[in-house]
């Protein structure tokens, strides 16, 4: 669409504009400003230049939250994005029982994080609660707080759990964008279950996937509050993935030259994936 | 083969169930009970937890506080936001595209890296434990989103129309109110449900900038849950009490949700 180029535009951003800057730009600089400045309390700082990013780019702690948060986001995005394809391509596509899955599907997106990890806090747990009680029934041993492999298992679980109807509806939605021609043409050709999903309903779906993707990447980054609450980083530091231990260094240990010049290369990471995204999204824009 | 097929969807969606069932579950029993071991129904089943919540200050208020920020910061982003999104769906000014961008990394920003910065900004102007504090804290991720939302809403609907209400006389106001916005009225609900919904479920932010006089649910919960030990009960009927809001507003925007989840882009 050829839009008019005109500069008065501006006064209609402003409102957005002041509101956002006030909430990003203020705490981004002190954040900025703490990252290369030494405190000893009292409120007197001095400069230090670049000595907590070296600090944090050579602590181990750093790297290893950091290799726990890729390991979490590649096993979500394995699992969710194919999941979510096939459970989206068994959906009906039209009918009675349309809405019906399409609001039991998305209830699980609607529910505070806090309470996502006391839910799954309740039923995983060995003794009393459903999923723990019947996995050891099985004659597993599984007990999450004492566990390295039992906690990773139910904090992917609950993220497949929240997080794999969004693929679905994403999905689907690009699913019934597809005309019935299509079908047809296809049914006329006799062509297989396999041809019809890899020509004509995979291309179809190709740019609701890529923002299912690079969406479920951003979020899995700054996922906090469902984690914490499941399993506070434990047993150990074994879940504590980047944003938990970013808290734990900032809120826990007062530790602010560290956590802001974490929190400085966590965002870089994240504004990297965001111009992907961006890119992403308005070049299918433009086609 | 076609049985089959609607075995999947099925499936998944008893899976979601499950959880939520054990939650509903756990709140219909008492402490003891809980404790005593495992069974699948509440055997003295028992409305307690919930009698707790709506007698108990402490409790309900965390809920009257959460719906209070959660409705200023709706309806202050979906304000905002609604002509700064007309002026990225009509318009080309200088560094728009760039602005565009920006807007999206508030949206895509960790907020773990803020809490610390807001709790100091929030502390040193004053607003504190208010409910203004949080609700303009997640004006941060909310008022990106709202017009994202609504940018891709509005680019829907032609540009011819804008032009013939100019021509037939009227004035920009006149004409967003009473024309533009009936037509993207789905638009703005839309926007309005997810404004409602990632504020109803952020926590981090929340509990950072409150402590008594604001204090929303979820903090509520959070800090029951670490100091008086183990009532699991009460906990678990808190739980479902903030999933009915969503599960009721859900089926009004269940064609849009694909499309506000992807920032209006499908």
């Amino acid at each position: 669409m050829n839009k008019t180029w005109n500069n008065k535009a501006w006064f209609m951003v402003l409102p957005v504009l002041l509101l956002v800057a006030f909430n990003a730009v203020i705490p981004l600089m002190t954040v900025v400003n703490y990252s290369v400045q030494e405190t000893f309390g009292n409120n007197l700082f001095f400069f230090e230049g670049v000595k907590w990013f070296r600090e944090v780019l050579h602590s181990e702690r750093f790297h290893d939250s950091l290799l726990r948060q890729f390991f979490f986001t590649g096993t979500i995005l394995a699992i969710e994005i194919p999941l979510g394809v096939i459970i989206a391509l068994a959906m009906p596509r039209s009918g009675i029982w349309v809405p019906v899955c399409l609001v039991l599907m998305a209830l699980p997106l609607l529910v505070p994080w806090n309470v996502v990890g006391a839910m799954w806090n309740i039923f995983a747990l060995p003794d009393i609660g459903l999923m723990g009680y019947s996995i050891n029934a099985l004659g597993i041993d599984f007990n999450f707080t004492r566990q390295p492999v039992s906690a990773w298992f139910t904090v992917i679980v609950m993220d497949v759990w929240h997080w794999t109807s969004l693929v679905v509806l994403l999905a689907y939605a690009g699913l019934r964008s597809i005309p019935d021609a299509y079908y047809q043409a296809a049914r006329i050709d006799s062509a297989s279950r396999w041809a019809v999903f890899r020509y004509i309903q995979l291309p179809k779906m190709k740019r609701v996937l890529t923002i299912a993707v690079l969406l479920r990447f951003m979020d899995s980054f700054m996922i906090y509050t469902e984690p914490f609450v499941l399993t506070g980083g434990g047993p150990g530091n074994t879940t504590t993935i980047l944003s938990i231990d970013l808290v734990k260094a900032a809120l826990g240990e007062f530790n602010l030259g560290i956590a802001a010049a974490m929190s400085i290369i966590y965002f870089l990471m994240t504004l990297l994936v965001c111009w992907v995204f961006y890119s992403a999204m308005m070049r299918g824009e433009d086609e | 083969m076609k049985r089959a097929g609607f075995l999947v969807p099925f499936l998944y969606i008893v899976f979601l169930m499950l959880p939520i069932y054990w939650l509903l579950n756990m709140s219909f029993k008492t402490t003891n009970e809980i404790l005593g071991g495992f069974s699948m129904w509440p055997a003295d089943f028992t409305f307690d937890n919930y009698a707790k919540i709506f007698t108990d200050p402490t409790w309900y208020n965390g809920y009257i506080n959460s719906i209070t920020y959660v409705a200023i910061n709706t309806v202050l982003s979906v304000a905002v936001a609604l002509p700064a999104a007309y002026a990225f769906s009509r318009y080309r000014f200088l560094g728009d595209k760039h602005l565009f961008f920006w807007l999206l990394t508030n949206r895509m920003a960790p907020p773990a890296v803020f809490a610390l910065p807001f709790l100091q900004l929030y502390s040193a102007i004053g607003l504190f434990d208010t409910h203004l504090a949080v609700a303009l804290a997640h004006c941060l991720f909310n008022i990106p989103l709202a017009v994202w939302i609504l940018e891709g809403f509005m680019s829907g609907v032609p540009r011819e129309i804008d032009e013939t209400a100019y021509l037939d006389g009227y004035s920009f106001p006149r004409f967003f109110v009473k024309i533009f916005m009936p037509l993207i009225a789905s638009g703005i609900g839309v926007t309005a449900f997810f404004c409602f919904m990632f504020s109803w479920v952020e926590m981090l932010l929340a509990k950072t900038l409150t402590s008594v006089a604001a204090k929303p649910i979820v903090a509520t919960m959070t800090r029951t849950a670490s100091t008086s030990g183990y009532e699991l009960g009460l906990l678990a009927a808190a739980g479902v009490l903030t999933i009915i809001p969503g599960a009721i507003v859900i089926w009004f925007v269940r064609n849009y949700i694909a499309k506000g989840f992807a920032l209006g882009r499908v």
